[in-house]
């Protein structure tokens, strides 16, 4: 069992997308460690209502690949008490909504067992998530919430934006010690990129992407921003140099690598789908600040949610949840 | 007085009229998910019918109810407008939530039906809080959760119908039993057989009753509300019932024969009450014919109500998440003003 995620390289790549991307992580880890397991609703049999642990039930059976009752408060808090006592559990909460359900054993158990035992004990959970308005869902199923758990003193949160990133971020949440919330966004299962095949490539939480190079501004993007954010760039090629980072970690998050961004563009645009007052936005905004105010050359913008809910029909869904359009507006303001 | 009375002619033919508008707005609004004309998630209740009407049958305007993710039959039953529930479906501005809340989310507080959910479990707290208003006010109004056998594992389920019967609250949990929560069987989901027997553990009556058959569910919830109304607390019941479609609309259902289905047709909750009405006299097989085209006109009209209606304006986006309007949010929405287009990035 291996404790720090340790980076190892591949020449090697074969296209997945996101959803193929986070099960063969689920797998390989599986492979590897026989402490891991997978529990949630739905996620044995019927492969999970999204489809991403299908085929695990019939590889590994229904002791490592659990199906649950209805009790998110419940199998939440057994994964925290199985992390506690030597078991790696990977628990899937099917919508980020849901988490509500599960609050106390989140915020009194699981992120802080390990501090008010003094160290005592190792929190070997990964909390597996889908995010994200798009689908018509509304509001009960279609939220952002993660900037509640990267805030949240103790807990581990990341959000990749490419199925690379799903790979290896998995992977090392699984490895990790630490409790790790892992988001994913529903609107990405179907995106494909290029996925390392070595079953060592893992990728360090707490280090963020430079996906594109750019000259002008940076945008920072999480999820499905990335990939939209990156269409934005190459349309605007010639025009306006953007740069495009996935941030990956929200928590912990790497400063270096944004700051050392603006130092050369001098402007960013910081393009997340969580709700904009008091978030994700606001955190690496107030870290340039901090570190980089000399380099700023323009306001700082932020595309989010504009602190609604999602909402149902397709005019209003489209209204509030920021897309490449979004993202361009807020480059314009700046360049 | 209950709303409609299972005693009289006109109560049992307004009974049957409910279940079989119940199954022609569901059967059309699967067939428009399946044409692409509703988006998102489409919950449905066809097979289950006997249980909303049985139960709304027995309860007074003035009560309240909760609902679930499978809503559709209880706002029927409750006495909501087809029309305005099928635009809500399309995303209309008509629709009961302005086109915000869609089919999970349906909701009337006028007719005391306090929405639609689409957390599992959600309802039944709520349902205790409604009661507690009630007790509090001294109303004589009752809440009845409809709930399904999925969402008694949930944690705040339990809570709720603890803090009910520790209060005497005047509430009924209804427990929706179709032997599955979306691809598991109950029994991979519970340790006791028929889930009335949690009664128990509250110290308050607990029934299962047919929930093929609207009379048993209706004689049941009649009897509940009487003792919550006696200031006698909760009661639980638990209907048997099934689904006939898949969990929502697009389920492969890898989990149960087609021959299970056929198996709970046979005793079809519409089918079976409109023999007993025909045998009994209360209607004609041509009377039953002509409710089910009046029945399939009505919801016609209602799908092209539906089409016919506005679909909001995105700065209608901005509307109703404060009775006290937040600069936050008004500078979102002015932003929308200024650019004429999507515009939320600061
Ligand atoms: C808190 C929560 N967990 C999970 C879900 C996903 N989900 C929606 S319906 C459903 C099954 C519910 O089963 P049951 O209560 O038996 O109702 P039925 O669908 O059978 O009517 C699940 C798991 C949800 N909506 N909310
Ligand atoms: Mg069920």
């Amino acid at each position: 069992m291996s404790t720090q995620p340790e980076t190892a390289s591949s020449d090697r790549t074969e296209t997945l997308t996101v959803r193929e991307a986070i099960r063969a992580a689920l797998r390989e880890e599986m492979e590897q460690d026989e402490d891991v397991f997978v529990m949630g609703e739905d996620v044995g049999k019927f492969g999970g209502v999204l489809d991403v642990t299908d085929g695990l039930f019939e590889q590994f059976g229904g002791e490592r690949v659990r199906d649950t009752p209805i009790s998110e408060a419940g199998f939440v808090g057994a994964g925290v008490g199985a992390a506690a006592t030597g078991s790696r559990p990977v628990v899937e909460v099917m919508f980020s909504d849901f988490l509500g359900v599960s609050g106390e054993q989140i915020m009194n158990q699981m992120a802080k067992m390990r501090y008010m035992f003094g160290g005592k004990i190792e929190m070997p959970v990964t909390i597996r998530t889908t995010e994200g308005g798009g689908m018509g869902a509304a509001s009960q199923h279609s939220g952002t919430p993660h900037t509640w758990f990267a805030h949240f003193p103790g807990l581990k949160a990341v959000t990749p934006g490419t199925p690379a990133a799903a790979k290896g971020l998995l992977k090392s949440a699984i490895r990790s010690n630490d409790p790790v919330f892992f988001f994913e966004n529903k609107m990405m299962y179907e995106q494909s990129g290029e996925v390392p095949t070595d079953p060592g490539y893992t990728l360090p939480i707490g280090e963020a992407s430079v996906e594109r190079e750019g000259e002008d501004v940076t945008v920072v993007a999480t999820q499905r921003l990335v990939g939209e954010s990156l269409d934005v760039a190459e349309d605007l090629a010639g025009e306006t140099s953007v740069e495009v980072i996935d941030v990956r970690s929200l928590y912990p998050l790497d400063t270096d690598t944004l700051a050392d961004s603006i130092r050369k563009t001098g402007r960013m645009v910081v393009a997340d789908e969580s709700p904009i007052s008091y978030g994700v936005h606001a955190e690496i905004v107030t870290r340039m600040v901090e570190n980089e105010f000399f380099s700023l050359d323009a306001p700082l913008q932020r595309v989010g949610v504009p602190d609604t809910h999602i909402p149902f029909s397709s005019p209003l869904e489209d209204e509030v949840v920021p897309d490449g359009d979004d993202v361009r507006d807020a480059i314009s303001q700046v360049v | 007085m209950s709303s409609i009375s299972i005693e009289d002619t006109d109560g049992r033919r307004e009974i049957l009229r409910r279940m079989l508008t119940i199954r022609e707005f569901d059967s059309t609004a699967g067939d428009l998910f399946a044409d692409g004309e509703i988006p998102g998630f489409v919950h449905l209740y066809i097979g289950e019918e006997a249980v909303a009407v049985g139960a709304c049958a027995a309860l007074d305007e003035e009560d309240y109810i909760t609902s679930t993710h499978r809503g559709h039959g209880h706002c029927i039953a409750k006495g909501l407008d087809p029309n305005r529930m099928m635009a809500e479906l399309f995303g209309r501005r008509d629709g009961y939530c302005n086109g915000k809340g869609g089919s999970m989310h349906i909701a009337d507080v006028e007719a005391n039906m306090l929405g639609a959910n689409g957390i599992v479990g959600a309802g039944p707290p709520l349902a205790t809080g409604a009661a507690l208003t009630s007790q509090f006010k001294g109303e004589d109004r009752i809440a009845l959760a409809f709930l399904g056998d999925g969402a008694v594992a949930q944690g705040q389920v339990h809570e709720a119908i603890n803090l009910a019967a520790t209060w005497d609250l005047p509430a009924v949990f209804l427990v929706e039993n179709n032997h599955f929560g979306e691809g598991t069987p109950a029994d991979e989901q519970h340790n006791i057989e028929n889930l009335s027997e949690t009664a128990e553990s509250y110290n308050i009556p607990g029934f299962t009753v047919d929930g093929m058959d609207v009379t048993a569910v209706n004689e049941a919830v009649a009897e509940a509300r009487e003792r919550a109304r006696n200031g006698e607390g909760p009661t639980l019941i638990e209907a048997d019932t099934y689904r006939y479609r898949g969990h929502f609309e697009g389920d492969p259902e890898p989990y149960r024969d087609e021959e299970d289905v056929k198996h709970w047709q046979e005793r079809d909750p519409i089918d079976t009450f409109a023999e007993r009405l025909i045998d009994r006299g209360d209607l004609t097989e041509a009377e039953l014919e002509e409710m089910r085209s009046e029945i399939a006109a009505e919801i016609e009209a209602a799908v092209e109500y539906a089409r016919d209606a506005d679909l909001p304006d995105p700065s209608e986006a901005y509307d109703d998440m404060f009775g006290e309007p937040v600069p936050e949010i008004e500078e979102f929405a002015s932003r929308l003003r200024a650019d004429g287009a999507g515009g939320d990035s600061r």
